[in-house]
């Protein structure tokens, strides 16, 4: 049915289609990942997090504005490279920092309440950020490139006949690194062995001495970072910001996250990957209001025969 | 948990709505009649709704809020919810109903989305209230049509007419952007897409039609999904249609429905493709979402002249707009203007506080040249027989016209 390898035209479809879903896999993932460790420390489903990626684009573009104030217009080159790098340095700590704010504020209160209720005051932290964005941005969606053009729309290498462009590989070049480091930061370092901990066993980290806030503070500020850091990449390469992207990204990976497994961070990258080629492709090769039904299709049937996830494991039984 | 009195302090905000709920509600003199709009005045459309609220009030400004014997109190309803930032069944339900319950309510301008129009006509036509779309203009709302057998008459329980428009019908919008890509452009090869609702699925069949009809090859028609953010895949895909890349793509959608994502990625990945938007898009904000270099590569259609090339009681129309609100209007500012100047003459003509003579005065306008946008009439059906259409492109974020074409000339062969 699918002519994935045939010559001519429909060949380099499915290059193209594949060098995009690797792209929307790793904004995907990115934003699987703030899902992904919170949960894994507290067990909470951090709903507002799509929101607070969505505040980061909202950042994005206001930074982006006041550079072309200061500077005067910018376009692809050396101004434009240096303002890029400043959005990946602000935004995600922006983003991090709000995240902890929320944590503070919002979810530590309630950390000895039944699960439900941090569930449902994520809710209303969601709602709280949709409004906030929707004071900042306005109502109506908004594109970047009105105000600049920070990264070119030209084509930055060919591999056989698929163009990579370069909106594409800014993404890959920010976002791989970032899960290098991620893994190393949870795997080899103190704090990394804390959050582990923690993640564990919330209790007995606590009788050994780890401060658990602080752990728990940290994995906020790491996920928040991680949505800022999306939310960078993601402006650069779509454009176009409105105050409810948050929601439909949000969920996209949401799923991702459990489709890899929630809690586990190997499997959160996986997760959105697969999402990712699964989005393209079934725009490609489907018709495109298909697509969310793919998706949440594959969901289902991995659910049925891995109810925990291609890389979870079963949690543990709390007495 | 410890009582505080900083609870209080949290709880008082919500409880000003109740406690003040009733300061606005002065008694309404006998006498008064109110014309209700509902229009989406939260999210994307916003900004051309404000200007067509705008021309309303000067409609009846221009009355001095008196006309015969009567009071008129303008409502301007919302019917969109800015958790979907478009419009929404419940929202315009709502206004319906709470139209019919009012009843000083004689006349109900709106809606703006066909898809709202849908939802609301059966509940007033039940109640003889008369509407007036400035903008609705899918065409199975009052013309008989071969994907729907029921409609128009579903949205007429009745049996008697009472919804009426003041822009032109989508049958002859959609050939008309066919029209302009075969006679104009002199392009081939045209791609479709539709964002699955009343308005966008309609038109976008519409302009199917009239492109086979002028011999040009359709790729395809497809419905995209508007809850995507963006649409790289779908993009890369009609890039590698058989054959090569479209020299054409026609969006039968709206700002609201991602028209403006549609235009960026089809210019990011298709350097010699235009694309052609119906009126959903004809605003600012469509502009905004598309980002830059859309000159020459994407065109509107749009039902109706645009304000810069209105003459004559238009061009005041335009004058005074900007001297009262010290903006441009948008190209449906008219459209809001001449609908309640229709409203009005009708409630003139009649001087009775009755929704069936008022209805029956409004389908029976004839003539009518009071508005800004010439002389023209309803037909047998509430639509009206002006139809010029205007193409505009886009430059330094602005519409520019292009090209004015009658939607009745016929087509060439």
């Amino acid at each position: 049915m699918l002519p994935l390898l045939a010559d001519g035209n429909s060949g380099n479809l499915f290059w193209e289609l594949l060098v995009n879903g690797l792209v929307m896999g790793s904004l995907f993932a990115l934003i699987a990942l703030g899902y992904s460790l919170v949960y894994g420390i507290i067990e909470l489903v951090n709903f507002a997090h799509g929101d607070l990626f969505m505040l980061g684009a909202a950042m994005t573009y206001t930074l982006t504005a006041l550079a072309v104030s200061w500077f005067g217009v910018v376009t692809p080159g050396g101004m434009s490279f240096a303002i890029v790098l400043g959005l990946l340095l602000i935004v995600p700590f922006f983003c991090g920092g709000v995240n902890v704010v929320i944590d503070r504020v919002v979810y530590r209160p309630l950390r000895q309440s039944p699960r439900l209720v941090p569930l449902v005051s994520a809710l209303g932290v969601s709602f709280v950020l949709v409004n906030i964005g929707q004071l900042w941005i306005g109502t109506a969606p908004v594109s970047l490139e009105n105000k600049a053009q920070l990264v070119s729309d030209a084509s930055l290498t060919q591999i056989g006949e698929v163009p990579i462009k370069w909106k594409d590989a800014v993404v890959l070049i920010t976002v791989v690194p970032v899960m290098i480091g991620l893994t190393w930061l949870v795997k080899f370092t103190r704090m990394g062995k804390a959050m582990r901990a923690t993640a564990q066993n919330l209790v007995a980290a606590q009788l050994m001495g780890i401060g658990v806030q602080r752990v728990i503070a940290s994995t906020f500020f790491i996920g928040g970072y991680l949505a800022g850091l999306a939310a960078v990449v993601y402006t650069l390469k779509i454009g176009r910001i409105e105050y409810q992207m948050g929601f439909q990204n949000g969920l996209y990976a949401f799923t991702a996250a459990i489709v890899g497994g929630i809690g586990n961070i190997p499997g959160a990258v996986l997760g959105g990957l697969l999402l990712g080629f699964i989005y393209s492709f079934g725009g490609g090769y489907s018709q495109g209001n298909w697509v969310d039904a793919l998706i949440f299709g594959v969901l289902i049937v991995l659910l049925i025969f891995r109810p925990t996830g291609l890389l979870g494991s079963r949690t543990r039984e709390k007495v | 948990m410890r009582f505080r009195w900083f609870h209080i302090l949290l709880v008082f905000p919500f409880a000003i709505p109740f406690s003040a709920g009733c300061s606005g509600c002065n008694k309404r003199e006998a006498n008064t009649i109110v014309i209700v709009s509902s229009l989406p005045r939260t999210g994307s459309a916003k900004g051309q709704t404000d200007t067509m609220v705008n021309g309303i009030k000067m409609a009846i400004d221009e009355y001095d809020g008196k006309v015969g014997d009567f009071k008129i109190l303008f409502q301007d309803k919302d019917d969109a919810e800015a958790s979907s930032g478009q419009w929404t069944a419940a929202a315009e339900t709502a206004n319906a109903n709470a139209a019919v319950n009012d009843k000083d309510v004689m006349v109900y301008i709106g809606p703006y989305n066909s898809g709202a129009a849908a939802v609301s006509m059966p509940i007033l036509n039940k109640a003889g209230i008369a509407m007036i779309s400035p903008a609705a203009t899918a065409t199975g709302l009052t013309k008989k049509n071969a994907d729907n057998k029921d409609e128009p008459d579903i949205y007429r329980p009745s049996g008697k007419l009472n919804f009426t428009r003041v822009v032109p019908t989508d049958d002859l919008q959609g050939p008309i952007a066919a029209r302009f890509i075969a006679e104009e452009l002199k392009k081939k090869r045209v791609y479709v897409l539709n964002d699955n609702e009343r308005y966008g699925e309609g038109i976008a069949k519409e302009f199917e039609a009239g492109a086979r009809k002028l011999g040009l090859t359709v790729l395809g028609n497809e419905k995209i999904n508007v809850a995507q953010q963006e649409f790289g895949s779908l993009m890369t895909k009609i890039k590698n249609s058989e054959g090569g890349p479209p020299d054409a793509i026609y969006f039968g959608g709206t700002t609201q429905s991602k028209g403006g994502q549609v235009a960026k990625d089809m210019i990011k990945s298709m350097p010699n493709c235009v694309l052609l938007v119906p009126d959903g898009c004809y605003e600012k904000a469509f502009i905004d979402s598309a980002g830059a270099g859309l000159e020459g590569r994407v065109f509107v259609t749009f039902g109706g002249q645009d304000p810069t090339r209105l003459t004559g009681a238009g061009k005041t129309f335009v004058e005074k707009y900007k001297e009262k609100y010290k903006t441009d209007p948008e190209a449906y500012a008219v459209y809001g203007y001449e609908a309640a100047k229709v409203a009005l003459a009708a409630i003139k003509k009649v001087n009775k506080k009755d929704r069936d003579a008022i209805r029956e005065a409004i389908l029976g306008t004839k003539n009518f040249s009071e508005g800004a946008i010439g002389t023209w009439s309803f037909d047998e059906n509430g639509d009206t027989t002006a139809q010029i259409f205007t193409i505009s492109e886009i430059k330094n974020g602005n519409f520019v016209p292009v090209k004015e074409l009658n939607g009745l000339k016929p087509s060439a062969p």
